[in-house]
This record gives C-alpha cells, sequence and structure tokens, in this order.
C-alpha cells in the first residue's frame, strides 16, 4: 500500500483524481497480485453476506446462546413502521438494520467482521439503508466497502481495531469512522471531506470502553452497533455541509492510540470492569457460568460445560 | 504492518460472535490442524488472558475445535463443532494457561495422532487475524495470512540457500521468513511466508533436502486444506 496515513490517502486520491473506493480496489489488487476483478468479486460477496444478515436479522429468530439479547432489531422495525421515530425513518432504519446484523452475529449467525465482529452492524446498517434510499447499485457499495477498509487499514495499522487492546473505541469507534467516510464519498463528498468525517466520528467514541456483560458480544455491543449507524450518518452530514475536524484525522486516530494503551485491562474486553461489573452484570455472569439452568442453549452450546475439566 | 491488506480489514467472512474470540480461535485451531497434517485423535487446548476469561460466551470452545476439524472461519457447522468432534472420536481438554503471554488473547494447542505432535502458541490480534509466536518449542513469528511453509530440520551451512534455490526456481516469492535453532548445529525451524500457493512436488523436494526432518505447510487462504474431517 502506498499509504499510511489518511492524509497522504486523501492527497494520492485528489492527485490522481480517484475516489478513495477505486483508489483502495487498485492498491489491493497490487498487493495480493490478483486481478482487480477477483478482489472486486469477493467484496461484492461480502456484501451479499452483509444484506442477507440484515434481512436474517429482521425476520428470523435471533435469541443469542446465552438468551440475553435478540429480536430487538425487529421491535424497532415495528415501532418504525407504526410510528414516528424522533431521530426520523432514515435514521431509523439504519440504527433497526446494525441491530439486525449485530443480533445475528450474537447468535453465530454468519456476517462479515467490519473491521470485527463486535462492530459488525455499523457498516451493513448504513449501506443498506442507504442503498435502498439512494437508489444505488451493488457495485456502487462494493466500491463504498473499498473505501471503508482503505480507512480501517490506517487506522488499524496506526492504532488498533481489536477491544482486547484499545477498548470499544478501537471496534465500534473505528467502524463507525469507516462507515461515516465511506458514506461520504458515496454521497458524492471529496476523499478530503471523507477523511474529516473519519476524524469528527472517532472523536466522539474517544475512551468507550470495552465492557461486555459476561465477556459475551451482546450487552452492551449490539445496542452500540445500533447507536454506531446513527452516529455515522451523523459524522457524514457534518462534513459534506463543510464541517471540518480542526483536530486532523490521523492526530485522532493516535489519539485513539494513547487513551486504547493507558486503558485498564479491566475494562479491554475481560468483563472485569464496566457494565460487566454493576450488581446486575455480575447476577447475569453467575447465571452463566456458575448456575448454568439459566442458560439457553442452541447447537452445542451445552457440550461446550461438558469438557470443561 | 500488522494489517496488510483490505480483506484484513473488511473480512473475513464469519460466524460470530466475536473476531478475536471466534474467527481468530479457528484459524489457530486450524494452523494446528495443518501442522499435525491430519484429524487429531486429541487434543489440549490452554487458553490464557481474555481467552481465558471469556472463552466460553464467545464460543472460544467451539472455534478452536472448529479449526481442529478444518473448517474455514464462515463454516456454518463451528456452532456444532464439539459434537462432531466427539462423534469423530476426538478428546478434547480445555485449561486455563498460566505465565506471561505476548498478547492479552492467547491459546496454546496441543494437538496429537500417533505418535505425531503439534504444538502451536497464537494469539488473536483482532479482525480475525492472527499471529502465531512458536510451533513445537521454537519461537517463530507467521500470521498464516499467506500460504506458509515451515521446513523442520538441522542446522547447517547452505541450508536457507538450498530452500531459497527451490522457491526461486518456482518462481515463488518469499513474503517474510523467520528462523530458530535449539542450539548450534542442533535442531531448527525455518518458516517462510510465500505469496503463491505451493505444489505438492515442490513440498516433496524440500522434503528431500539433507538433514531436513519434515516439511509442513499451512495453508488457510483456500476454503479447504491439509483434508478434510
Amino acid at each position: 500500500m502506498r499509504f499510511r496515513t489518511l492524509r497522504q490517502l486523501a492527497e494520492l486520491c485528489e492527485r490522481e483524481g480517484k475516489p478513495i473506493g477505486r483508489f483502495m480496489l487498485e492498491e489491493q489488487a497490487k498487493e495480493s497480485g490478483r486481478d482487480e476483478q477477483d478482489e472486486f468479486r469477493k467484496m461484492f460477496d461480502y456484501y451479499q453476506i452483509m444484506k442477507e444478515a440484515v434481512r436474517k436479522g429482521l425476520t428470523e429468530d435471533t435469541t443469542s446462546r446465552s438468551g440475553l439479547t435478540g429480536l430487538d432489531a425487529q421491535r424497532v422495525m415495528r415501532y418504525i413502521e407504526t410510528g414516528e421515530p424522533s431521530v426520523g425513518h432514515v435514521a431509523a432504519e439504519a440504527m433497526a438494520y446494525a441491530l439486525a446484523v449485530s443480533e445475528v452475529n450474537a447468535s453465530m449467525g454468519r456476517i462479515i467482521a467490519t473491521p470485527t465482529a463486535g462492530s459488525c452492524g455499523i457498516i451493513p446498517g448504513v449501506f443498506v439503508s442507504s442503498q435502498q434510499r439512494f437508489g444505488w447499485d451493488d457495485e456502487t457499495m462494493t466500491y463504498g466497502l473499498f473505501a471503508a477498509g482503505a480507512i480501517g487499514y490506517v487506522i488499524a495499522n496506526n492504532s488498533f481495531v481489536s477491544g482486547a487492546e484499545g477498548g470499544c473505541q478501537a471496534e465500534v469507534g473505528s467502524a463507525i469512522g469507516m462507515a461515516a467516510g465511506a458514506m461520504t464519498e458515496l454521497r458524492g463528498g471529496t476523499p478530503s471531506q471523507a477523511i474529516h468525517a473519519v476524524g469528527l466520528a472517532l472523536k466522539n467514541t474517544l475512551g468507550l470502553i470495552c465492557d461486555p456483560v459476561g465477556g459475551l458480544v451482546e450487552i452492551p455491543c449490539i445496542v452500540r452497533n445500533g447507536f454506531g449507524a446513527v452516529n455515522a450518518l451523523a459524522a457524514s452530514d457534518m462534513a459534506l455541509a463543510g464541517v471540518r475536524s480542526v483536530i486532523p484525522s490521523d492526530e485522532v486516530i493516535q489519539v485513539m492510540l494513547e487513551v486504547g494503551s493507558s486503558m485498564p485491562e479491566k475494562h479491554r474486553e475481560t468483563a472485569k470492569g464496566g457494565l460487566a461489573q454493576t450488581p446486575t452484570g455480575k447476577k447475569i455472569m453467575d447465571q452463566l457460568y456458575r448456575g448454568g439452568s439459566s442458560r439457553k442453549s442452541k447447537g452445542a452450546g451445552d457440550a461446550a460445560g461438558k469438557t470443561q475439566e | 504492518m500488522r494489517f496488510k491488506d483490505v480483506f484484513s480489514i473488511i473480512g473475513p467472512a464469519m460466524v460470530g460472535p466475536s473476531s478475536s474470540h471466534t474467527a481468530g480461535a479457528v484459524r489457530i485451531g486450524r494452523v494446528a490442524r495443518h501442522l499435525l497434517g491430519d484429524v487429531p485423535e486429541r487434543a489440549e487446548i490452554r487458553f490464557y488472558g481474555s481467552f481465558a476469561d471469556t472463552y466460553r460466551g464467545h464460543g472460544t470452545d467451539l472455534a478452536i475445535v472448529g479449526g481442529l476439524l478444518d473448517f474455514d472461519t464462515d463454516d456454518l457447522r463451528i456452532p456444532s463443532s464439539l459434537k462432531i468432534a466427539e462423534q469423530l472420536g476426538i478428546e478434547i481438554e480445555f485449561r486455563e494457561g498460566k505465565g506471561s503471554i505476548p498478547h492479552p488473547n492467547t491459546a496454546r494447542i496441543a494437538a496429537r495422532r500417533g505418535e505425531r505432535e503439534a504444538v502451536v502458541t497464537a494469539s488473536s490480534i483482532g479482525g480475525g487475524n492472527i499471529e502465531v509466536h512458536g510451533v513445537n518449542d521454537f519461537d517463530v513469528k507467521f500470521t498464516a495470512m499467506y500460504p506458509t511453509l515451515l521446513v523442520f530440520h538441522d542446522d547447517r551451512p547452505g541450508m536457507i540457500a538450498d530452500l531459497t534455490r527451490i522457491l526461486s526456481r518456482e518462481h515463488v516469492n518469499i513474503g517474510h521468513m523467520s528462523v530458530d535453532r535449539k542450539g548450534r548445529s542442533g535442531e531448527a525451524l525455518t518458516v517462510i511466508d510465500t505469496d503463491s500457493a505451493l505444489s505438492d512436488d515442490l513440498i516433496r523436494e524440500v522434503a528431500q533436502l539433507p538433514t531436513v526432518r519434515d516439511v509442513r505447510l499451512v495453508d488457510l487462504t483456500g476454503a479447504k486444506g491439509g483434508g478434510s474431517p
């Protein structure tokens, strides 16, 4: 890859007169040694899996292995259909779709990690709902995924994208930044506007800890994906309106690294702090791991306990 | 660069719920499977750090065993992998590991079949990406993003030259290389990441080089490798 920073990415795209998505496809083909066509096809197929996950989450039973979560996307959809969501229909749909994909993930369904499974709802939430709204074709969306990937590539290599290393800001935060930047490009923004959208979005999640109840990718991960989709739309709108990230996006990424590196271990996916250690969080954990009786078992969930020492 | 391409960010396609604890774990299990070269008869899996704290909830146990069965990360059989392993008569034991670790999400797998044993220590670094730190007491590093050749041999002058001569003749480009030895002129392991698939003929030729004890190919780039369960 010819870029290490978002600034370099925007400059290269603007100099060569290419959108980020198109530029990233070419870089990817050079990196992998495969044809652009093959790389495009792979991403196109990933987008089909994302759409299928949205559909599944809105129509099928998404009760998780633990029984703690599921079907919230369908609750939100019914609410949208019968009421007037305060955030408006567009944002509420993006939110519902993001919840849908995260619930499919929690129930061991098939998803695309973007950049991780914990944050897998945000990009499909934004992309699939916007595609329906603006009538974009799947090819356009595929380029959008390459743009999101280029942004994520910079974040991951300069900071981190796992909750265990950098907290939730590294997962959900990165996904919001990626979705916001890609959405800005899909709406016709310049590479530089897309990069501003990333910085605007990331600033809003700095410091977010990873504190999953019972260690599961369920509470609060699923709702954070719903919120994340709405925030990505908001960051993109600000950037398209001309709002700039005064602290350059690359410097915001360095802050994410700084904050994540000094985050205590208990707030990095260990379930030893935060929401996981609230009285209710602890009670849930006890029921999951000690009592065992309240655990709804799906698939081989029960076998997991059997092979313990 | 820890993350090399766009598909280490968008992707993998995977069965949930966690890219670190599920998809990365599948890939760690698959590395052990490919090193062993066959379905294990028994496997001891040690979890460290966050893996140890939360593996049940994330299905890390199901994922590693799915990997030992050579399932890819999006295989819908992963949720039933422990049942499938039981049906195949594979003995599986989970333990919590102690001691210092290179990364919060680390696992050590000792898989055995007959006289053969493959011991792999690896970490899941996010987004389904992994870093292998050790193989059978050798400190070697690789990511399994590329077809990876592991050559067990005796430390001797000219070994690397012999290896690279064969690869270069077959136009196989080396992306990364890692060597460790247990002592001067003692047992050594050379690990080579390659940019393209490696033929069976090439692997046989490497196996016939002087002092080579064993050759293994870890190739997670295709949907299947190392024999199906």
